[in-house]
């Protein structure tokens, strides 16, 4: 057992229903009790998402835990199959059936003969493998199943396609800010002349996944979710991938020169050096904004990164070798990665932390003082506590991660994005500290809201406490009306009777 | 009017169980903060952990006063004791914390593995020295404030069985708390007794925000009804004294294992009344309440008048409306009632599950709501099935659904005007006073289509998706 508090990466079940509702038309049916499908809350207010979620529960009662789900699985799974005609239903496994050891794979295999639409069990294990892991896995699994049945029906297409051309792998929905990394990326790849022969699994239809093989060469954009689908298409027909995370502009250059040379392999014959030159020095303004007067003042700042893989180390590199800050600790929740990411950011910060514990990072932040943190909504907490200012660069994320406006990461409008995200947590730290040594803005207090003299009214104490309950932006309100109130009925003193009958009267 | 003459009996039917609904541990969210001085450790794995981080927002960044006790492979399999993990998880919550109270919160796992946590519980308590309390809030029986339920019905036991004997002592206690609270406490410190009406101890049980118990128990007493305890109160040591005999009453309609307990094992009795949520609803508590002690209420019938009056702008917009509630915690009979009160119509209530003994009052006002108002009664869909549901909403187009955030959004580009029910459960709709708050929620869809109106931005979505 585990006292915890807070946790960096969700359930394995969240990251194979991240998987499955990105792709158009899969429903995905967790085995859950009551009140697991919490995953529809999220994608609905955090994505903003204007459809349904394809998640349901076949839901873990107390029958089900007497007798066995039976019939109920495969009912379920037959029913949405009626409903909604899905190209494919994912059985998700969770904790509970985790511990119940149904033989779910019988279930889809015999929900499979009544079904119209194809049926997988999710090959993800609740007490081994974390949400990120699972996604990973659930989607090279959802892409090898596809691949196979064409190859046994003869479906699979020979060959590439005439021009170069790309699958761009690894944007899922509730990801921090893919769909504006997944235009960025197949804007940069028109740039570059590259067809876009499929992005999985965002919005993807799974009729597609045979035709991955025609693309000249895999990219995957995210250290968390993707890798094990390149890695299962490089085996199978011998496609190259590239994962170099292209974030920040010595990577995003490093990432379009790997491209390149993949290309160039297969005959394509590209040089990108004049477009990476101008794109550097004329099209994106970090290089610009390094040399600039605004970035010099940053040298030597100190700053602490901490976040996913992917982003935590493209952060640390992009502080410490494009901006001249001095990152004094990088560190990543991905545990199971831990030997890429120290091998990633070892020579630019002085101490690297690896750890899922959220009070580790806490007191961490707290003994370097940082002049601003780079992580997540928890950093940002931890950030507020200690009044140091914080860029929130990974999951997990609020709402206002999820902006409207377009914010990728990645690529050269990327770049930008960085460079005022980083700009603007220093400077906030910076005339937070100016206006501390000098004593605060030079404006007055407002002491009066109106014309009108102080209150000759006597609150008693009862009401008194019961107005200081109010919250202090509405307070003011409160009291005016109520006072109003008082004055209109000619009560001397506001008793908590007169309160309530004040908000009654005018919702005071 | 003559339609809804003869009244027929409400109709209640039963899906499948197929709906979204918050998992009962997140009544750790609200409790942990009425019971100040209590600790809350939800037993349980990640899946439980993600839920509660993720459904309490910002509340988690605020040291909290819970947390998971994540259950790892070993637990599971046994190769750990669970004894000797819960007490060295509860040794360091009293090191760092050092509660009143440790409410264990056991989970689906903790029930699948059968781990005896009602069993454990009293050694570890000895052991360690702080009471501890086991909920068994999960998924597998319960949805939602359900979870409340199955707390306030454990600490029912744990309220002291009698009034301290002797007189000098308690005015000292009094005296202390009355320092000790000073500027807090309200009216028990002004209050003589003799405002009140000699009747047997009342206790009402419920959690409730501060003001809003302040609220309802001022309510009581200006009809000289004087309320000796609130189950829970603010503090586990201020639990209620509750005796053979004594009176109580629930201020909230998902507390049937509460009343039960109340009722089998403490030997009250249950004033069965409909919930004070609405005015209509408030004055049937109160003068439910008031004909058990044999009070004849007083100036409630202009009372109510009055708040009605006062709602006129707000009821202006939904009358003749229509409302569909797709059932989530619980207070839908309860709010359709007062909406239907409001000149509201309500095709379908979906509630998890419905205790017809425990909500009769309720129900009964309901009906003669239906009746007043010449509204054709609704039908209640006890375990609802959400597709199923998404289905008849197409089909009837209600001007109002009350639903769960998972399908707010779709429905809202759809055209279709929703609330989100949880809000219901977090804003103060008790009482007299709060019913406003009740229709500022309710209307917020309508206000907004009001200001919105003219654009042609109604269905958002491309073709008639599938719903």
């Amino acid at each position: 057992m585990k006292l915890a508090y807070w946790m960096y990466a969700g359930p394995a079940h969240i990251g194979t229903l991240r998987i499955a509702s990105s792709f158009k038309n899969v429903h995905a049916i967790m085995h859950a009790p009551l009140g697991d499908d919490y995953f529809n809350v999220m994608r609905s207010m955090l994505e903003r998402e204007r459809d349904f979620t394809p998640v349901t529960a076949s839901v873990v009662d107390r029958k089900v835990l007497a007798r066995g789900s039976q019939e109920k699985v495969i009912d379920n799974i037959t029913r949405k199959d009626q409903e909604e005609n899905p190209d494919l239903i994912v059985l998700t496994p969770t904790c509970t059936s985790s511990i119940l050891q149904e033989d779910l794979q019988n279930f889809v295999d015999r929900a499979q003969l009544e079904s119209k639409g194809d049926v997988l069990l999710a090959d993800v294990n609740h007490y081994r493998v974390n949400e990120l892991q699972a996604g990973d896995r659930t989607l090279s699994q959802i892409v090898e199943f596809y691949i196979n049945k064409a190859r046994k029906k003869g479906e699979l297409p020979q060959g590439k396609t005439e021009k170069p051309s790309v699958n761009i792998i690894g944007i899922s929905t509730l990801g921090f800010h893919n769909n504006h990394d997944c235009t960025e990326l197949k804007r940069l790849m028109a740039d570059l002349g590259i067809e876009v022969n499929a992005v999985i699994p965002d919005k993807a239809s799974v009729h597609d996944l045979k035709n991955l093989s025609r693309a000249w060469f895999n990219l995957v954009p995210y250290r968390e979710l993707g890798p094990m689908t390149a890695e299962y298409l490089a085996k199978e027909f011998e496609m190259p991938y590239v994962d170099i995370t292209p974030m920040g502009v010595v990577e995003t250059a490093r990432c379009i020169r790997k491209i390149q040379e993949v290309l160039n392999a297969q005959g394509a014959n590209v040089d990108y050096e004049d477009y990476i030159e101008n794109q550097t020095l004329h099209v994106s303004q970090a290089a610009w904004f390094s040399r600039s007067i605004d970035c010099q003042n940053l040298t030597g700042k100190k700053a602490v990164v901490f976040g996913d893989s992917t982003h935590a180390a493209a952060m640390t590199k992009i502080l410490a070798r494009e901006m001249g800050i001095h990152v004094v600790l990088a560190g990543t929740y991905c545990k199971y990665d831990k030997d890429w990411f120290r091998e990633q950011v070892g020579e630019y910060c002085d101490e690297i932390l690896v750890s899922e514990d959220h009070g580790e990072i806490g007191d961490a932040i707290a003994r370097i003082e940082p002049a601003a943190i780079f992580g997540t909504q928890m950093e940002r907490h931890v950030g507020k506590r200690l009044d140091i200012p914080c860029g929130v660069i990974a999951a997990p994320i609020h709402i206002q991660d999820f902006p409207v406006g377009y914010k990728p990461f990645l690529g050269y409008e990327g770049t930008n994005q960085m460079a005022d995200l980083v700009y603007n947590s220093f400077t906030l730290g910076m005339e937070d500290h100016l206006l501390e040594i000098f004593g605060g803005h030079d404006t007055k207090e407002v002491i009066t809201k109106g014309i009108s003299a102080g209150s000759d009214l006597n609150w008693t104490k009862e009401a008194q406490t019961e107005l200081n309950k109010v919250p202090g932006f509405v307070r003011g309100k409160v009291k005016r009306n109520t006072e109003k109130f008082a004055r209109e009925r000619e009560f001397s003193e506001i008793s908590l009777e007169v309160m309530y009958a004040a908000k009654e009267a005018v919702g005071a | 009017m003559t339609v809804a003459e003869t009244p027929s009996a409400l109709n209640f039917e039963c899906e499948t169980g197929n709906y979204h609904t918050f998992c009962p541990i997140s009544c750790v969210a609200w409790l942990y903060q009425k019971i100040e001085d209590s600790f809350f450790l939800v037993i349980g794995t990640k899946t439980c952990g993600y839920f509660l981080q993720n459904a309490m927002g910002v509340m988690i960044f605020a040291e909290p006063r819970y947390a998971m006790a994540e259950l790892e492979e070993g637990d599971i399999s046994a190769k750990l004791n669970d004894y000797e993990e819960l007490k060295r998880l509860c040794q360091q919550i009293k090191r760092d914390r050092n509660p009143s109270v440790i409410v264990w919160i056991g989970t689906c796992t903790t029930e699948i593995i059968k781990m005896d946590l009602e069993g454990l519980a009293p050694r570890l308590e000895a052991e360690i020295g702080i009471p501890i309390v086991t909920a068994r809030a999960n998924g597998l029986d319960y949805a939602f404030t359900q979870g409340e339920d199955t707390v306030l019905a454990a600490m029912a036991h744990k309220c002291p069985k009698e009034a301290p004997k002797e007189e000098a002592e308690k005015t000292e206690r009094n005296a202390i708390s009355k320092l000790m609270n000073f500027g807090r406490k309200k009216e028990d410190i002004t209050a003589g007794d003799a405002e009140y009406v000699d009747h047997p101890p009342l206790v009402l049980f419920g959690s409730l925000p501060d003001p809003v118990v302040t609220n309802l128990t001022l309510e009581l007493k200006k009809q000289g009804v004087k309320v000796s305890g609130w189950l829970p109160s603010k503090r586990f040591t201020e639990l209620p004294v509750i005796e053979e005999g004594y009176y109580v009453s629930g201020v909230n309609p998902f507390l049937s294992r509460t009343a039960t307990t109340l009722m089998r094992r403490r030997k009250t009795k249950l004033i069965g009344a409909p919930f004070p949520i609405g005015p209509d609803g408030t004055r049937a508590w109160i003068e439910k309440i008031c004909s058990v002690f044999g009070i004849e209420p007083q100036g409630l019938e202009e009372r109510e008048a009055k708040i009605w009056e006062n709602l006129e702008d707000y009821i202006k917009l939904i009358r003749g409306k229509s409302v569909f509630f797709m059932g989530d915690n619980l207070l839908e009979v309860s709010l359709a009632r007062f909406l239907i009160r409001c000149g509201m119509t309500c095709p379908e209530i979906g509630i998890p599950y419905m205790d017809k003994r425990y909500q009769k009052a309720e129900l009964d006002l309901l009906e003669k709501t239906c009746s007043d108002m010449g509204v054709p009664l609704p039908t209640i869909v006890e375990k609802p099935d959400n597709y199923n549901q998404l289905q008849r909403i197409k089909d009837i187009q209600p001007d109002l659904v009350i639903t769960g955030m998972a399908h707010a959004n779709p429905l809202e580009a759809r055209g279709i005007n929703t609330k989100w029910s949880v809000e219901f459960t977090f804003a103060q709709i008790h009482g007299f006073t709060n019913a406003r708050d009740i229709l500022e929620l309710a209307t917020r869809p309508l206000r907004r289509n009001n200001n919105l109106k003219d654009l042609g931005w109604d269905k958002l979505v491309k073709e008639e998706a599938k719903v």
